[in-house]
């Protein structure tokens, strides 16, 4: 059996937050008096991640992604619990661990600004201590992969956000990480650039068999890239499986949507109308429902077109954080 | 070790760039590390003048000499890393360099080395321009001249260690300019750059003497102007050197427990 590229057992994360009221007499009495109060940012979370997985971390602003990937990466000392990574401890910082590692985060700066990003890679090539051949094939490929040709010699500082953005990713992946710390990789950009991002990684994990972890606010990177989430809630994990398990087990609804002549006056009967404009009708369905009221529906109205649909993916993790299941 | 040395070399490259890009800043901060020596040298010729030709032991035309060296001293062994940190932590730059895999005082090492071979050939010709104006008396003791060479070095190690360790106090407290503050007064006073230590009562040059700041600029300065016997000379080389171990050992101390704090409160 293979070991697997991350375990995480019982990992705990608390912040000792200093707290006070706003005022003068407030800040005054903290001088004296502070008071700390603990947020556990993540809570005793357990999950394996095989070599070469692209596994998606969802949960809301809040829930304790962040944290998690910066205990995974080695910035963060968890406060209980345990992380081991290619079997290395991320905490100690070990030189081989740093070495196989990368962590993206979408608002991060490691070029340096005033120079082109071709001179930034070189300093990485120094510092990851590339062999000249291997750092140039790779650059090769992330540069055509990428299409970063044009920019590679313009000052950052000149560089769009998302020009900006590639190089960064490039910067981070000059030394072939075998393990990807992805934090909302696509912040901030197009739907055209997010496309592209999306299919780079997908074609990274595929070419250097690298394991993946990504949390992204964006629904479309998870459902392109992710066969299995992970879903943590208020540093505790709600979820973890494949994203088709997740759907089906929080989708309680679907959608069917109608196209008739005009919008009718009696639809509550089928279900929950959502909206009605020139005769389209979108209604909301509990799932179990969605045969018979498809055949009612046939059967009653004088249809033009009908089709079902499950709702959007967002819409179904909205409900996983809303709900709590068990 | 062939790896460190590739790092050094890349990182210096990538400063002379990032300098380059800001030719103006560079010439502002040169006037400023002139101004501040060009100023103590004129209220002390006047001094001078006022007291008949002399202070201390000192003419008009030695305070001339010590002043124009003190800006070469200074630009040498000069670092603004206490500025930087605190930025480094509040904007989390830190963590980009905490993921790489190599100590990120090295990078800090590598962009003062390459700041000074552009700074210092630059003030070189300030420091000989204002010599026409001030007219300094310069007595050139070749074998001083000599040793000036590794004590400046040192120098530049000792502060650059004692300044990289108070650079470090970003990870406990957002406020650190009353430390930097504190220690740059403390360094005005007992490092020479107000006046000749010779000058102060007694007492502050004891204290001045088990302090590291004499060692920073006073000691590579008096030996440049021939003011040091050999015994004196040695004497300066083997307080530089245990201070510098001092500083060695706190730089180890300080980034341990600073990156332990770091990592606790949220990177």
């Amino acid at each position: 059996m293979n070991t697997p590229a991350i375990r995480v057992h019982e990992l705990t994360k608390v912040y000792k937050v200093t707290e006070r009221e706003a005022g003068v007499a407030a800040s005054l009495r903290s001088l004296v008096r502070r008071k700390i109060e603990e947020v556990r940012a993540v809570d005793g979370i357990s999950f394996d991640l095989a070599p070469g997985e692209v596994v998606g971390f969802l949960g809301p602003n809040g829930a304790g992604k962040t944290t998690t990937l910066k205990m995974l990466s080695g910035l963060l000392h968890p406060t209980s619990g345990t992380a081991t990574v290619l079997g290395f401890t991320p905490a100690r910082r070990e030189r081989d661990y740093l070495r196989q590692i990368t962590l993206v985060m979408g608002q991060r700066n490691q070029l340096v600004w005033d120079i082109p990003a071709l001179d930034s890679f070189e300093l990485n090539r120094a510092v990851y201590r590339l062999p000249a051949a291997d750092y140039q094939r790779t650059l090769h490929e992330l540069t055509e992969l990428l299409e970063l040709g044009p920019l590679l010699k313009k000052p950052v500082r000149n560089l769009s956000l998302g020009e900006r953005m590639k190089c960064e990713i490039a910067a981070a992946l000059l030394h072939r990480p075998q393990m990807v710390f992805l934090d909302e990789p696509t912040i901030g950009l197009d739907v055209t650039m997010q496309r592209r991002i999306r299919s780079f990684f997908a074609d990274y994990n595929q070419r250097f068999g690298a394991t993946v972890l990504l949390t992204s606010h964006y629904m479309n990177d998870v459902e392109a890239l992710c066969k299995r989430v992970i879903v943590i809630h208020e540093g505790k994990l709600l979820f973890d499986g494949d994203l088709a398990a997740l759907l089906q087990r929080f989708s309680s609804h679907k959608t069917i949507v109608v196209q008739l002549e005009t919008c009718p006056e009696k639809l509550e009967g089928y279900g929950e109308v959502v909206s009605c404009e020139d005769g389209l009708v979108t209604l909301r369905v509990p799932k179990a429902e969605t045969p018979r009221t498809t055949a009612r529906l046939l059967a009653d109205l004088p249809v033009i077109d009908l089709t079902v649909e499950d709702p959007p993916i967002e819409e179904v993790i909205e409900r996983v954080f809303a709900q709590e299941p068990e | 070790m062939n790896g460190l040395a590739g790092v050094y070399r890349q990182q210096m490259k990538t400063s002379f760039a990032a300098m380059l890009q800001y030719r103006a800043a560079l010439v502002i901060w040169l006037i400023s590390q002139v101004l501040d020596p060009v100023i103590y040298l004129i209220v002390w010729t006047t001094v001078t003048a006022a007291s008949g030709g002399e202070v201390g032991g000192y003419s008009r035309g030695d305070f001339a000499a010590y002043f124009l060296a003190l800006m070469l001293v200074n630009n040498i062994t000069y670092s603004w890393i206490m500025h930087e940190y605190e930025y480094r932590v509040r904007e989390g730059t830190l963590s980009a360099a905490l993921l790489r895999p190599v100590h990120p005082i090295h990078a800090d090492i590598a962009d003062n080395l390459s700041s000074k071979m552009i700074s210092t050939p630059m003030m070189l010709v300030l420091a000989i321009s204002l010599g026409f104006i001030f007219r300094p008396e310069i007595r050139l003791v070749p074998w001083a001249l000599a040793a000036f060479v590794p004590a400046v070095a040192l120098a530049f190690v000792l502060r650059f260690l004692i300044e990289w360790t108070l650079a470090l106090a970003a990870f406990w407290t957002t406020r650190v300019s009353a430390l930097n503050q504190t220690y740059y007064v403390a360094l005005l006073f007992l490092s020479g750059q107000v006046a000749p230590l010779s000058l102060f009562p007694g007492f502050v040059q004891a204290i001045g003497l088990a302090l590291p700041f004499r060692w920073m600029i006073a000691f590579p300065l008096d030996l440049l102007l021939g003011n040091l016997t050999v015994g004196e000379t040695l004497v300066g080389f083997g307080a530089q050197m245990a201070w510098i171990g001092v500083g060695l050992v706190l730089v180890r101390v300080a980034w341990r427990a600073g990156v332990r704090q770091y990592s606790a409160v949220g990177a």
